[in-house]
């Protein structure tokens, strides 16, 4: 149908595959968001923390040759700057918190503008199913904050294996491990979260004080539990405690929160259920009022 | 009904929202270029719509588009579709152009090829000036067109138009009913028009269906009805009318019994007026109005909705 012929013709050229179709939508998406310099700048800042954390592993490895003149300098960033358990841990869960900002930014407006003009029915009258629209939603927030967290600790892992050898590498594969899994569940977690908050609270504004309040909310509510009952399982509600608590547990880390492992996860693995079911229930071209 | 490569085929396909019953056991198979799809309020003509499209799970029954089971092979039967939804449906922040394109991608069309089409849809609609406008600055009418060239960008076989006129000024729904007919006459797609504006489906369709209370009451093909000019006589006697329609069909007339007092009666070739004269003789029955009449669209819309349920294919 070209413009100078106004009459329509029939596509039959060559089709994308099935598959790569929902990743048009975190194209979309990205195209919008990098529209916000704000958003822009923060995204970069994001990964300032890696990269200061990777001058503190050449520091680490390179110390007796930098500070030759000054012994006292290179024993400090040799002895109290040890790349372990515990710097893995401290560079995650500064990065866990960056992603979660990030998908405060970007999670609450990811659905809500869908469902705001009635968008659903047109995306679900193309060869498109429901759950191919999540996943192209999810895949929004998945892709951006697995940039600032899996990724640059991988990263960090593998510039510290370079300079230790790959005798380290083999000996700490629990750290690349841990990276890898407690990345996956915090994304998982924040990302269906933002999306279920998106579904179901149509002004942004709100959507993203929601989620928020589901951080805050939860934490203060588990507190007080805790403190009413005498407990530790109203720790459970806390998604802080259960994220750090998975960290620890992954990392082998020294325990700080009396929450088991098992909760934690079964926390996060329920938390993650409801936010699916919220997206079932309101993912649909249209509503049936029974 | 036309058995050749249908465009749509139901099969006793019925729905059920808890307990009221929105679509009733639809059969039959359906094969126009233009398909108008009329009913009152509530009757089911967007709810068969969705249930074609997949958006909701027919509970008994199924239905096929070009041959593809709307359940077994969901995807592969909307690739084929292009809709149109009734009620306002755009994504605000988005330019007619970018949403136009988002539109084409999902349904498989590679960027480049994408962004071409969506130009030349936004042209052919009339929005080739405001395509870099934000959707939700648009007037109702523009909305309504920008709404028809996300459902042709892609390029689809079937069209599914629902209520496309609604809400439109007269000059805006002239120009509606335009490019629907000029994609009609394309011979490139089939339309699918749900409405309940009798003068719409009239004017761009080749055949009808008529559902009532979630149930196919009626279908024909109006093109063949037009062709064939098919007029009866319209008659109010006074007298015994039974007998009157005994005699009438022993001369080989279809005849139907029309509200108290009127005998609808088609004629055949070879047979004249005066005959009928003669039984009214005969009969001592006055014949007190005869007209020649064509059955509107309105006529076999009130009459489906006066009759009782059960599919008419179009007997008098």
């Amino acid at each position: 149908m070209a413009v100078y012929e106004r009459t329509y013709k029939r596509y039959k050229g060559a089709l994308t595959p099935q598959w790569t179709r929902f990743l048009v939508l975190p194209r979309y998406a990205y195209e919008e968001v990098a529209k916000s310099k704000l958003f822009t700048i923060f995204f970069v800042l994001c990964l300032l923390p890696p990269v200061i954390q990777a001058g503190r592993i050449y520091l680490y490895h390179n110390a007796a040759k930098i500070f030759s003149a000054v012994p006292a300098a290179a024993e400090f960033f040799s002895q109290f700057m040890s790349i372990n358990a515990e710097f893995f841990g401290i560079v995650m869960a500064m990065q866990s918190g960056l992603a979660f900002i990030v998908a405060l930014f970007i999670g609450p407006g990811l659905v809500s503008k869908d469902l705001a003009n009635n968008g659903l029915p047109l995306y679900l009258s193309r060869p498109i199913s429901r759950t191919e629209y999540v996943l192209g939603k999810f895949a929004v927030l998945g892709i951006l904050l697995s940039v600032i967290t899996w990724i640059p600790g991988l990263f960090l892992y593998a510039l510290q294996s370079i300079y230790a050898g790959w005798g380290w590498a083999f000996q700490n594969t629990r750290f690349a491990a841990s990276i890898l899994i407690g990345s996956a569940a915090w994304i998982c977690t924040i990302s269906l979260l933002a999306l279920a908050v998106s579904a179901w609270v149509r002004w942004r504004p709100v959507a993203g004080f929601v989620m928020f309040m589901v951080f805050l909310g939860g934490g203060f509510f588990g507190l007080m539990i805790n403190a009413l009952f005498r407990t530790d399982w109203g720790s459970m509600i806390n998604l802080g405690v259960v994220i750090g608590r998975i960290w620890e547990g992954l990392l082998g880390l020294r325990v700080t929160e009396n929450l088991p492992l098992w909760a934690a996860w079964v926390s996060l693995a329920l938390f993650c259920f409801g936010c699916v079911q919220m997206l079932n229930r309101k993912i649909r071209a249209y509503e049936v009022v029974s | 009904m036309v058995a050749m490569n249908p465009v749509i085929e139901l099969d006793s396909l019925s729905l059920r929202f808890g307990k009221l019953e929105a679509l009733k056991s639809l059969s039959g198979a359906f094969s126009g270029r233009a398909i108008g799809l009329l009913g009152p309020n509530g009757a089911g003509k967007t709810t068969l719509i969705h249930t074609l499209l997949g958006f909701y799970k027919p509970s008994a029954g199924s239905g096929r588009i070009f041959g593809k089971d709307i359940l077994q092979q969901d995807k592969a039967a909307r690739a084929l579709i292009g809709y149109m939804p009734e009620r306002d449906s755009f994504i605000a922040g988005m330019t007619a152009v970018r949403f136009v394109r988002l539109m084409a991608e999902i349904s498989g069309l590679p960027p480049a090829e994408a962004l071409e089409r969506t130009h030349e849809a936004l042209y052919y609609v009339g929005l080739g000036e405001a395509r870099y406008r934000k959707l939700e600055s648009y007037s109702l009418g523009m909305k309504q067109l920008a709404k028809l060239a996300q459902a042709l960008v892609h390029g689809p076989k079937l069209l599914f138009l629902d209520e496309p006129t609604n809400g439109l000024d007269p000059p805006a729904r002239e120009r509606m009913i335009q490019l629907i007919k000029d994609i009609r006459d394309t011979g490139e797609v089939n339309v699918v028009l749900s409405s309940h504006l009798l003068r719409d489906v009239e004017e761009c369709c080749e055949e009808v269906m008529i559902l009532k209370q979630g149930e196919l009451v009626y279908y024909r093909n109006l093109e063949q009805e037009r062709k064939a000019n098919r007029k009866f006589l319209e008659l109010k006697i006074h007298g015994n009318r039974e007998h009157f329609i005994e005699s009438a069909r022993q001369l080989g007339c279809e005849c139907a019994l029309h509200g108290k007092r009127s005998i609808k009666i088609i004629l055949p070739p070879e047979r004249t007026i005066r005959e009928l004269y003669a039984i009214a003789s005969e009969q001592n029955v006055q014949i007190r109005h005869l007209d020649y009449k064509k059955d509107s669209l309105q006529d076999i819309f009130l009459k489906a909705m006066e009759t009782p349920m059960g599919v008419d294919h179009g007997s008098l």
